[in-house]
Protein backbone atom coordinates (compact mmCIF):
# COMPACT_ATOMS: atom_id res chain seq x y z
CA UNK A 1 0.00 0.00 0.00
CA UNK A 2 2.82 2.40 1.13
CA UNK A 3 4.55 1.89 -2.03
CA UNK A 4 1.41 2.55 -4.13
CA UNK A 5 1.39 6.17 -2.69
CA UNK A 6 5.16 6.37 -3.15
CA UNK A 7 3.92 5.57 -7.05
CA UNK A 8 1.06 7.71 -7.23
CA UNK A 9 3.32 10.50 -5.34
CA UNK A 10 5.89 10.16 -8.50
CA UNK A 11 3.71 9.73 -11.23
CA UNK A 12 1.90 13.45 -9.87
CA UNK A 13 5.60 14.90 -9.11
CA UNK A 14 5.99 13.89 -12.74
CA UNK A 15 3.18 15.44 -13.99
CA UNK A 16 4.37 19.27 -12.33
CA UNK A 17 2.94 22.16 -14.34
CA UNK A 18 3.73 25.91 -13.64
CA UNK A 19 2.37 28.77 -15.82
CA UNK A 20 4.05 32.31 -15.35
CA UNK A 21 2.60 34.84 -17.87
CA UNK A 22 3.77 37.86 -18.86
CA UNK A 23 7.34 38.04 -16.83
CA UNK A 24 8.89 41.29 -17.40
CA UNK A 25 12.28 41.23 -18.11
CA UNK A 26 14.94 44.19 -17.53
CA UNK A 27 18.07 45.09 -15.70
CA UNK A 28 19.13 43.16 -13.17
CA UNK A 29 21.76 45.01 -10.58
CA UNK A 30 25.37 44.84 -12.20
CA UNK A 31 23.63 45.55 -15.89
CA UNK A 32 24.43 48.99 -17.88
CA UNK A 33 21.71 51.32 -18.04
CA UNK A 34 21.07 53.05 -20.93
CA UNK A 35 20.43 56.96 -21.07
CA UNK A 36 17.11 58.47 -22.30
CA UNK A 37 15.72 61.64 -23.43
CA UNK A 38 12.57 62.44 -21.52
CA UNK A 39 10.61 65.71 -21.47
CA UNK A 40 10.64 67.21 -17.99
CA UNK A 41 7.67 69.16 -16.20
CA UNK A 42 9.81 72.53 -17.18
CA UNK A 43 9.48 71.17 -21.03
CA UNK A 44 13.00 70.69 -21.41
CA UNK A 45 14.25 67.38 -22.64
CA UNK A 46 16.57 65.19 -19.85
CA UNK A 47 19.39 62.79 -19.58
CA UNK A 48 21.79 61.50 -17.79
CA UNK A 49 24.29 63.67 -19.81
CA UNK A 50 22.35 66.60 -17.61
CA UNK A 51 23.86 65.97 -14.45
CA UNK A 52 27.52 66.09 -15.44
CA UNK A 53 28.62 66.30 -11.71
CA UNK A 54 26.03 63.40 -10.60
CA UNK A 55 28.21 59.99 -8.42
CA UNK A 56 25.05 58.81 -9.89
CA UNK A 57 21.04 58.33 -9.88
CA UNK A 58 18.46 58.08 -7.79
CA UNK A 59 15.86 56.65 -11.04
CA UNK A 60 12.25 56.81 -9.57
CA UNK A 61 9.09 55.07 -11.86
CA UNK A 62 6.12 56.94 -9.78
CA UNK A 63 3.55 58.80 -10.79
CA UNK A 64 0.72 61.14 -9.40
CA UNK A 65 -2.41 58.68 -8.69
CA UNK A 66 -0.98 55.49 -7.20
CA UNK A 67 -1.36 55.59 -3.36
CA UNK A 68 1.50 53.90 -2.68
CA UNK A 69 3.22 56.67 -4.83
CA UNK A 70 1.71 59.02 -3.10
CA UNK A 71 2.82 57.18 0.18
CA UNK A 72 6.06 57.44 -0.56
CA UNK A 73 6.26 60.92 -1.85
CA UNK A 74 7.34 62.90 0.89
CA UNK A 75 10.08 60.25 1.56
CA UNK A 76 11.11 60.29 -2.25
CA UNK A 77 11.48 64.91 -1.93
CA UNK A 78 13.31 63.80 1.26
CA UNK A 79 15.70 61.34 -0.31
CA UNK A 80 16.80 64.03 -2.96
CA UNK A 81 17.08 66.58 -0.35
CA UNK A 82 19.50 63.95 1.36
CA UNK A 83 21.58 62.75 -1.45
CA UNK A 84 21.63 65.15 -3.93
CA UNK A 85 24.47 67.26 -2.47
CA UNK A 86 26.16 63.96 -2.57
CA UNK A 87 25.88 63.57 -5.72
CA UNK A 88 23.11 61.42 -5.97
CA UNK A 89 19.51 63.18 -7.84
CA UNK A 90 16.54 61.65 -7.62
CA UNK A 91 15.50 61.28 -11.45
CA UNK A 92 11.66 60.62 -10.86
CA UNK A 93 9.58 59.19 -14.32
CA UNK A 94 6.05 58.95 -14.44
CA UNK A 95 5.44 55.90 -17.33
CA UNK A 96 1.73 55.71 -17.35
CA UNK A 97 -0.47 56.08 -19.89
CA UNK A 98 -3.02 58.85 -20.11
CA UNK A 99 -5.45 57.67 -21.39
CA UNK A 100 -5.95 54.52 -18.91
CA UNK A 101 -5.12 56.67 -16.02
CA UNK A 102 -5.63 60.67 -16.93
CA UNK A 103 -4.17 61.67 -13.43
CA UNK A 104 -0.96 60.73 -14.60
CA UNK A 105 -1.54 63.25 -17.58
CA UNK A 106 1.63 65.23 -18.63
CA UNK A 107 -0.59 68.31 -17.08
CA UNK A 108 -1.29 66.85 -14.25
CA UNK A 109 2.92 65.53 -13.54
CA UNK A 110 3.03 69.66 -13.79
CA UNK A 111 0.33 70.27 -11.46
CA UNK A 112 1.33 67.93 -8.83
CA UNK A 113 5.50 68.83 -8.81
CA UNK A 114 4.19 72.41 -8.37
CA UNK A 115 1.77 71.74 -5.20
CA UNK A 116 4.07 69.83 -3.86
CA UNK A 117 7.60 71.34 -4.31
CA UNK A 118 9.24 69.04 -6.09
CA UNK A 119 12.85 69.41 -5.62
CA UNK A 120 13.99 67.19 -8.52
CA UNK A 121 13.04 66.51 -11.94
CA UNK A 122 9.89 64.57 -13.27
CA UNK A 123 10.07 63.43 -16.53
CA UNK A 124 7.00 61.88 -18.58
CA UNK A 125 8.21 58.32 -20.11
CA UNK A 126 5.73 59.19 -22.80
CA UNK A 127 6.62 56.07 -24.95
CA UNK A 128 6.93 53.65 -22.29
CA UNK A 129 10.14 52.80 -23.80
CA UNK A 130 12.13 53.82 -20.86
CA UNK A 131 10.20 51.98 -18.49
CA UNK A 132 10.54 48.74 -20.60
CA UNK A 133 13.93 48.95 -21.13
CA UNK A 134 14.26 49.33 -17.35
CA UNK A 135 11.69 46.28 -16.69
CA UNK A 136 10.11 48.56 -14.04
CA UNK A 137 6.82 46.84 -13.07
CA UNK A 138 5.28 49.14 -10.48
CA UNK A 139 5.10 52.35 -9.32
CA UNK A 140 7.07 53.10 -7.23
CA UNK A 141 10.18 50.83 -8.12
CA UNK A 142 13.44 52.43 -7.89
CA UNK A 143 16.90 51.89 -9.31
CA UNK A 144 20.13 53.35 -8.33
CA UNK A 145 22.81 53.72 -10.71
CA UNK A 146 26.30 54.39 -10.02
CA UNK A 147 28.13 56.39 -12.98
CA UNK A 148 31.12 54.61 -13.97
CA UNK A 149 34.02 55.02 -16.51
CA UNK A 150 32.51 52.06 -18.20
CA UNK A 151 28.74 53.02 -18.06
CA UNK A 152 26.10 53.68 -15.48
CA UNK A 153 25.92 50.82 -13.19
CA UNK A 154 22.81 49.44 -11.62
CA UNK A 155 23.47 48.80 -7.98
CA UNK A 156 20.26 48.13 -6.90
CA UNK A 157 16.71 47.89 -7.62
CA UNK A 158 13.37 47.87 -5.46
CA UNK A 159 11.88 49.30 -2.58
CA UNK A 160 12.72 52.83 -0.93
CA UNK A 161 12.24 51.08 2.34
CA UNK A 162 10.32 48.05 4.04
CA UNK A 163 7.09 49.75 5.43
CA UNK A 164 5.06 51.52 3.19
CA UNK A 165 2.59 52.59 5.34
CA UNK A 166 3.92 53.54 8.72
CA UNK A 167 7.41 56.10 7.76
CA UNK A 168 7.57 55.99 11.58
CA UNK A 169 8.17 52.37 11.89
CA UNK A 170 10.76 51.68 9.01
CA UNK A 171 13.03 49.34 10.57
CA UNK A 172 14.94 48.88 7.05
CA UNK A 173 16.19 51.77 4.83
CA UNK A 174 17.16 49.79 2.00
CA UNK A 175 17.50 52.98 -0.60
CA UNK A 176 19.63 54.75 1.90
CA UNK A 177 21.87 51.39 2.73
CA UNK A 178 22.50 51.24 -0.82
CA UNK A 179 23.57 54.79 -1.25
CA UNK A 180 25.57 55.04 1.92
CA UNK A 181 27.15 51.98 0.82
CA UNK A 182 28.07 53.22 -2.49
CA UNK A 183 28.92 56.89 -1.08
CA UNK A 184 31.47 55.24 1.32
CA UNK A 185 32.55 52.45 -1.50
CA UNK A 186 31.58 49.52 0.22
CA UNK A 187 29.49 46.84 -0.57
CA UNK A 188 25.58 47.10 -0.87
CA UNK A 189 24.17 44.05 1.29
CA UNK A 190 20.81 44.44 -0.09
CA UNK A 191 20.81 44.84 -3.71
CA UNK A 192 16.75 44.62 -4.78
CA UNK A 193 14.05 44.18 -2.72
CA UNK A 194 10.47 43.71 -3.47
CA UNK A 195 7.69 45.56 -2.36
CA UNK A 196 3.52 46.08 -3.33
CA UNK A 197 2.77 48.78 -5.89
CA UNK A 198 0.19 49.65 -8.55
CA UNK A 199 1.18 48.13 -11.87
CA UNK A 200 2.30 50.65 -14.55
CA UNK A 201 -0.51 51.49 -17.07
CA UNK A 202 0.76 49.86 -20.47
CA UNK A 203 -0.86 51.35 -23.79
CA UNK A 204 -3.63 48.73 -24.72
CA UNK B 1 -2.51 17.23 14.30
CA UNK B 2 -1.03 20.82 12.19
CA UNK B 3 -2.40 19.44 9.10
CA UNK B 4 -5.91 18.50 10.61
CA UNK B 5 -6.39 22.01 12.16
CA UNK B 6 -5.31 23.27 9.05
CA UNK B 7 -8.46 21.31 7.34
CA UNK B 8 -10.82 22.72 9.74
CA UNK B 9 -9.30 26.18 9.48
CA UNK B 10 -10.04 25.97 5.38
CA UNK B 11 -13.17 24.14 6.06
CA UNK B 12 -14.56 27.07 8.70
CA UNK B 13 -13.27 29.16 6.13
CA UNK B 14 -15.20 27.89 3.21
CA UNK B 15 -18.58 26.92 5.31
CA UNK B 16 -18.59 28.88 7.79
CA UNK B 17 -18.79 32.77 6.33
CA UNK B 18 -22.49 33.79 5.65
CA UNK B 19 -21.84 37.53 6.30
CA UNK B 20 -18.73 38.87 4.98
CA UNK B 21 -16.29 39.16 7.56
CA UNK B 22 -12.64 39.69 6.62
CA UNK B 23 -10.07 37.48 8.08
CA UNK B 24 -6.63 38.31 8.89
CA UNK B 25 -4.01 36.14 7.03
CA UNK B 26 -0.13 36.28 7.28
CA UNK B 27 1.62 34.86 3.78
CA UNK B 28 2.09 31.32 5.49
CA UNK B 29 -1.86 30.70 4.95
CA UNK B 30 -0.69 30.95 0.73
CA UNK B 31 2.28 28.55 1.01
CA UNK B 32 0.60 26.17 3.07
CA UNK B 33 -2.16 26.28 0.15
CA UNK B 34 0.63 25.67 -2.25
CA UNK B 35 1.76 22.88 -0.10
CA UNK B 36 -1.35 21.23 -0.11
CA UNK B 37 -2.15 18.02 -1.84
CA UNK B 38 -6.06 18.03 -1.99
CA UNK B 39 -8.57 19.06 -5.06
CA UNK B 40 -9.69 22.03 -4.51
CA UNK B 41 -8.77 24.44 -6.79
CA UNK B 42 -7.75 28.01 -5.68
CA UNK B 43 -8.12 31.09 -7.25
CA UNK B 44 -6.63 33.80 -5.07
CA UNK B 45 -6.22 37.49 -6.34
CA UNK B 46 -4.04 40.11 -4.54
CA UNK B 47 -6.23 43.25 -4.99
CA UNK B 48 -6.89 46.80 -3.25
CA UNK B 49 -9.68 49.02 -3.10
CA UNK B 50 -7.10 51.56 -4.28
CA UNK B 51 -6.46 49.92 -6.95
CA UNK B 52 -8.45 50.89 -9.98
CA UNK B 53 -7.49 48.22 -12.87
CA UNK B 54 -8.35 45.75 -9.43
CA UNK B 55 -11.42 46.69 -8.99
CA UNK B 56 -12.17 46.63 -12.50
CA UNK B 57 -11.55 42.73 -12.69
CA UNK B 58 -13.23 42.03 -9.32
CA UNK B 59 -16.53 41.10 -10.91
CA UNK B 60 -14.53 38.33 -13.31
CA UNK B 61 -13.54 36.46 -9.24
CA UNK B 62 -17.14 36.80 -8.64
CA UNK B 63 -18.38 35.63 -11.87
CA UNK B 64 -16.16 32.39 -11.16
CA UNK B 65 -17.19 32.00 -7.88
CA UNK B 66 -20.97 32.23 -8.81
CA UNK B 67 -20.09 29.76 -11.83
CA UNK B 68 -18.29 27.19 -9.88
CA UNK B 69 -19.99 27.51 -6.40
CA UNK B 70 -21.10 23.76 -6.65
CA UNK B 71 -17.79 23.05 -8.03
CA UNK B 72 -14.08 22.46 -5.92
CA UNK B 73 -13.35 25.85 -6.23
CA UNK B 74 -12.46 28.45 -3.72
CA UNK B 75 -11.83 32.36 -4.86
CA UNK B 76 -9.68 33.96 -2.40
CA UNK B 77 -9.49 37.76 -2.91
CA UNK B 78 -6.02 39.29 -0.56
CA UNK B 79 -6.26 42.61 0.14
CA UNK B 80 -3.73 44.63 0.18
CA UNK B 81 -5.77 47.76 1.77
CA UNK B 82 -3.49 49.95 4.11
CA UNK B 83 -4.33 48.86 7.11
CA UNK B 84 -5.15 52.53 8.48
CA UNK B 85 -8.20 52.15 5.90
CA UNK B 86 -9.87 48.86 6.71
CA UNK B 87 -12.62 50.02 8.34
CA UNK B 88 -13.44 53.03 6.54
CA UNK B 89 -12.76 51.89 2.92
CA UNK B 90 -12.41 48.07 2.91
CA UNK B 91 -15.30 46.72 4.67
CA UNK B 92 -17.92 49.55 3.17
CA UNK B 93 -16.55 48.73 -0.46
CA UNK B 94 -16.87 45.49 0.05
CA UNK B 95 -20.70 45.98 1.31
CA UNK B 96 -21.51 48.28 -1.46
CA UNK B 97 -20.32 46.08 -3.92
CA UNK B 98 -21.52 43.00 -2.58
CA UNK B 99 -18.55 40.78 -2.51
CA UNK B 100 -19.62 37.19 -1.94
CA UNK B 101 -15.96 35.64 -2.93
CA UNK B 102 -14.24 35.59 0.50
CA UNK B 103 -12.47 38.81 1.41
CA UNK B 104 -8.54 37.97 3.49
CA UNK B 105 -6.27 40.78 5.02
CA UNK B 106 -2.98 40.60 4.44
CA UNK B 107 -1.78 41.08 7.91
CA UNK B 108 2.16 41.72 7.23
CA UNK B 109 4.38 44.82 7.48
CA UNK B 110 7.48 44.01 5.20
CA UNK B 111 6.63 43.31 1.53
CA UNK B 112 10.22 42.30 0.59
CA UNK B 113 9.68 39.54 3.15
CA UNK B 114 6.23 37.83 2.20
CA UNK B 115 6.16 38.77 -1.22
CA UNK B 116 8.69 35.96 -2.01
CA UNK B 117 7.32 33.89 0.31
CA UNK B 118 4.01 33.72 -2.16
CA UNK B 119 5.26 33.37 -5.42
CA UNK B 120 8.83 34.27 -6.05
CA UNK B 121 7.89 35.41 -9.75
CA UNK B 122 5.85 38.06 -7.99
CA UNK B 123 7.54 42.02 -8.62
CA UNK B 124 4.59 42.76 -6.18
CA UNK B 125 2.47 44.71 -8.66
CA UNK B 126 -0.91 44.16 -8.39
CA UNK B 127 -3.65 43.28 -9.36
CA UNK B 128 -1.94 39.44 -9.37
CA UNK B 129 -3.18 35.93 -9.13
CA UNK B 130 -2.53 32.98 -8.33
CA UNK B 131 -4.49 29.41 -8.93
CA UNK B 132 -3.08 26.33 -7.48
CA UNK B 133 -4.51 22.90 -7.07
CA UNK B 134 -2.41 20.64 -4.93
CA UNK B 135 -3.92 17.45 -5.70
CA UNK B 136 -2.67 17.99 -9.44
CA UNK B 137 0.39 20.07 -8.50
CA UNK B 138 -0.85 23.21 -10.62
CA UNK B 139 -0.02 26.37 -10.17
CA UNK B 140 -0.63 29.36 -12.23
CA UNK B 141 0.53 32.83 -11.32
CA UNK B 142 -0.04 36.18 -13.58
CA UNK B 143 1.20 40.05 -12.69
CA UNK B 144 -1.43 42.34 -14.02
CA UNK B 145 -4.64 42.47 -14.95
CA UNK B 146 -6.47 39.13 -15.83
CA UNK B 147 -9.79 38.30 -17.68
CA UNK B 148 -13.00 36.12 -16.96
CA UNK B 149 -11.84 33.35 -19.87
CA UNK B 150 -8.19 33.46 -18.51
CA UNK B 151 -9.25 32.23 -15.45
CA UNK B 152 -12.31 30.32 -16.76
CA UNK B 153 -9.90 28.37 -19.33
CA UNK B 154 -7.05 27.81 -16.73
CA UNK B 155 -9.88 26.03 -14.17
CA UNK B 156 -12.14 23.98 -16.82
CA UNK B 157 -8.82 21.46 -17.97
CA UNK B 158 -8.78 20.89 -13.69
CA UNK B 159 -12.37 20.12 -12.97
CA UNK B 160 -11.97 16.98 -15.55
CA UNK B 161 -10.94 14.25 -13.64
Amino acid sequence: MKKLNLLLLIAFSAFQFSFIVDQPTGYKVGDMAKDFKLKNIDGKLMSFTNFPDAKGFIVIFTCNHCPFSQAYEQRIINLHKKYNPKGYPVIAINPNDKDREPEDSYQNMQKRAKEKKYPFVYLYDETQLTAKEYGAARTPHIYIIKKTAKGNVVEYIGSIDDNFEEPEQVKQKYAEDALNALLAEKPISTTSTKAIGCTIKWKK
Amino acid sequence: MKKNLFIVLLLSYTFGLQAQQIHFIKSSFISQIKNNKNDTIYVINFWATWCKPCVEELPYFEQLNKKYSTKNVKVLLVSNDFKKQIDSRLKPFIKSKNIKSEVLFMNETNPNEWIDKVESKWSGAIPATLIICGKKNFSFFKEGEITFDELDNTIKPLLKN
